[in-house]
């Protein structure tokens, strides 16, 4: 209770400024279309008046909070979730492949974890290349990649859960690499003494050392995959999920169902963090980790 | 052991029974940056099943180094060793010493007896004989009870007695002790090093104990093995003449503080303090 309430007060002091200088950006960017609109339609307006045409423009530069709000309350909730207008149904859809991808990508990164640190030549081969990965700019690959299955009839979820992939497994191998190597020397000497197997160790110490580095990378992971979900549907023209809303929005200069498709995906990442660090934090208190 | 110590000077001492431990020309030299540093010389020792030798000396002298051989975690450079007649890695492999550590060591993420059940788990000791051995050893040090505990939820002092207890638990006839009580506060220490007489004269092990403190090392052992550093060597061994029965207040009798004074000037003419 006590830290809730310490952190409910900042938190919400910073959300009322950026509510704030979000108002003041949204009258500034739309005064000028609506300044333009008033000289033609030969309206002439109070001040007060003026700013609320700013913040109720159908198609604004840039929407009020309070329009992306409504836009977002109206497709989450108001909507049959199998309806195209559903936000819930856009979420759905990239969620599934956000997971499938997420699923692979730490799948992946733990096998690569393992495999660098029990061969030091994979160490040195493969560990320049898997930087060498997260150089190249997800948006420049992503529809080669889309484009190469679908040419040998994959399509659908699969290529946009590895475009997460791609993106996921890099925190988990750095991670879980760490983490493999986190136990103490002392530690590995008392498993020597006991002339304990490698297996061994690795099951009885190294994998139990390396779990809250897991769930940390797992952290990173789960919202670098909802980013590459997202920019996977954005230059194949996706019909679902919500990188296909915010291409359709820019398409028909929809700027609030845009940025209600961006709080859409927010939202989405914000809970999947939050669901990995709760995994996470269940976990190490079954392991018997000291409450904090 | 009621050998007087006046006479027992040399370097080489006889114990009774069969030698635990035999080191003959014993160094060994690591390779630095800054150039090999020979961190044991020329070592002659002895140890008999059922002694209490301890090993006192400043940082650096090798009393850890010492044991690290013993127990294969290091690789002497000349001279040979034997543990139980063997190699020191077919001794390891033969699982013929406990290890306890400076700090406890005890894997964060078990209770207190899945901590001592590590070493059995991995010699693939039967459950059934598992939890008997676990009961068993948590009574040698007074931890029944305890063991439903994380790591975390103990004092520093139960910790190293867990500790002391997964040594102990697969049955070891020799336990090697590197400063297991030096991170602990002065009454804890104390009621640890009775303890460890009491378990000791139980149990009839053969303990290697590292320490830094001359009251402890003469509290505790048969025997005490001064060491000095640069290069590390044995500088005096000295044969204690206190009987087996030691209640704590010992430490004041005259013959108690004969014996400290005698690793005291063995320690003083091994290493200049001016440096």
């Amino acid at each position: 209770m006590e830290r809730a309430r310490d952190k409910f007060l900042p938190v919400t002091i910073i959300l009322a400024a950026l509510v704030v200088v979000w108002y003041v950006g949204a009258v500034m960017l739309n005064a000028p279309f609506q300044r333009d609109l008033d000289r033609r339609g030969d309206v002439t307006r109070s001040t007060m008046d003026f700013v609320g045409a700013t913040l109720s423009q159908p198609k604004p530069t840039l929407p009020a909070p309070h329009q992306v709000a409504r836009n977002f309350f109206e497709n989450t909730f108001l909507r049959k979730v199998s309806s195209n207008r559903s936000l819930v149904y856009h979420a759905w859809i990239t969620l599934s492949s956000t997971l499938l991808g997420f699923a692979f990508g730490t799948a992946l990164g733990i096998a690569i974890a393992v495999g660098i640190v029990h061969f030091i030549s994979l160490d040195r081969s493969l560990m320049p290349w898997i930087i060498a990965s997260q150089t190249i700019p997800i948006l420049a690959i992503a529809p080669m990649v889309i484009v190469v299955f679908a040419a040998i009839g994959v399509t659908g979820i699969i290529p946009k859960a590895l475009i997460s992939t791609y993106l996921s497994f890099f925190p988990v191998v750095v991670g879980m690499v760490k983490g493999l190597r986190s136990p103490e020397l002392t530690h590995l000497d008392l498993m020597h003494t006991y002339n304990a197997s490698s297996a061994q160790t690795f099951w009885k110490l190294r994998v139990p050392a390396s779990v809250p580095f897991l769930f940390a990378s797992m952290k990173v992971g789960v919202a670098a995959s909802l980013v590459g979900a997202i920019v996977a549907e954005l230059p194949t023209g996706a019909v679902a999920g919500i990188g296909a809303k915010l291409l359709s929005g820019s398409y028909y200069s929809q700027s609030i169902d845009m940025w209600a498709a961006l709080v859409a995906g927010s939202v989405v990442a914000v809970i999947l963090v939050t669901l990995v660090g709760l995994a996470g934090r269940i976990t190490e208190k079954m392991m018997g980790a000291r409450p904090a | 052991m009621t050998l007087s110590g006046e006479t027992e000077t040399q370097a080489i001492s006889q114990p009774a029974g069969p030698a635990v431990v035999e080191a003959t020309k014993l160094g060994l030299t690591f390779e630095t940056g800054d150039g090999p540093v020979r961190a044991l010389s020329d070592v002659d020792l002895s140890i008999g099943k059922g002694e209490f030798v301890s090993f006192i000396g400043p940082s650096g002298c090798g009393k850890t180094t010492f044991l690290r051989v013993i127990a294969d975690l290091e690789q002497p450079s000349e001279g040979t060793i034997t543990v139980n007649g063997m190699s020191p890695r077919e001794a390891r492999e033969a699982r013929a010493y406990g290890y306890v550590f400076q700090a406890a060591a005890l894997f964060p993420w078990r209770t207190i007896d899945r901590n001592v059940a590590l070493p059995l788990e991995i010699m693939g000791v039967s459950k059934a004989e598992q939890a008997e051995r676990i009961k068993r050893t948590m009574d040698l040090v007074n931890l029944t009870g305890f063991g439903n505990k994380y790591p975390w939820q103990l004092s520093g002092g139960m910790q190293q007695r867990a500790s002391i207890a997964r040594a102990l638990a697969f049955d070891a006839d020799l336990l090697l002790m590197d400063e297991p009580f030096g991170a602990l506060d002065e009454i804890v220490r104390d009621h640890l090093n009775e303890q460890l007489l009491e378990l000791w004269a139980r149990t009839t092990k053969t303990i290697c104990f590292v320490t830094h403190s001359i009251p402890e090392a003469v509290y505790l052992s048969t025997r005490i093995v001064v060491m000095s550093p640069r290069p590390g060597r044995v500088t005096d061994v000295i044969e204690s003449t206190l009987p087996k029965e030691r209640p704590l207040d010992i430490r004041e009798t005259p013959e108690f503080l004969a014996i400290a004074a005698r690793v005291r000037d063995g320690l003083r003419a091994g290493h200049s303090y001016d440096e």
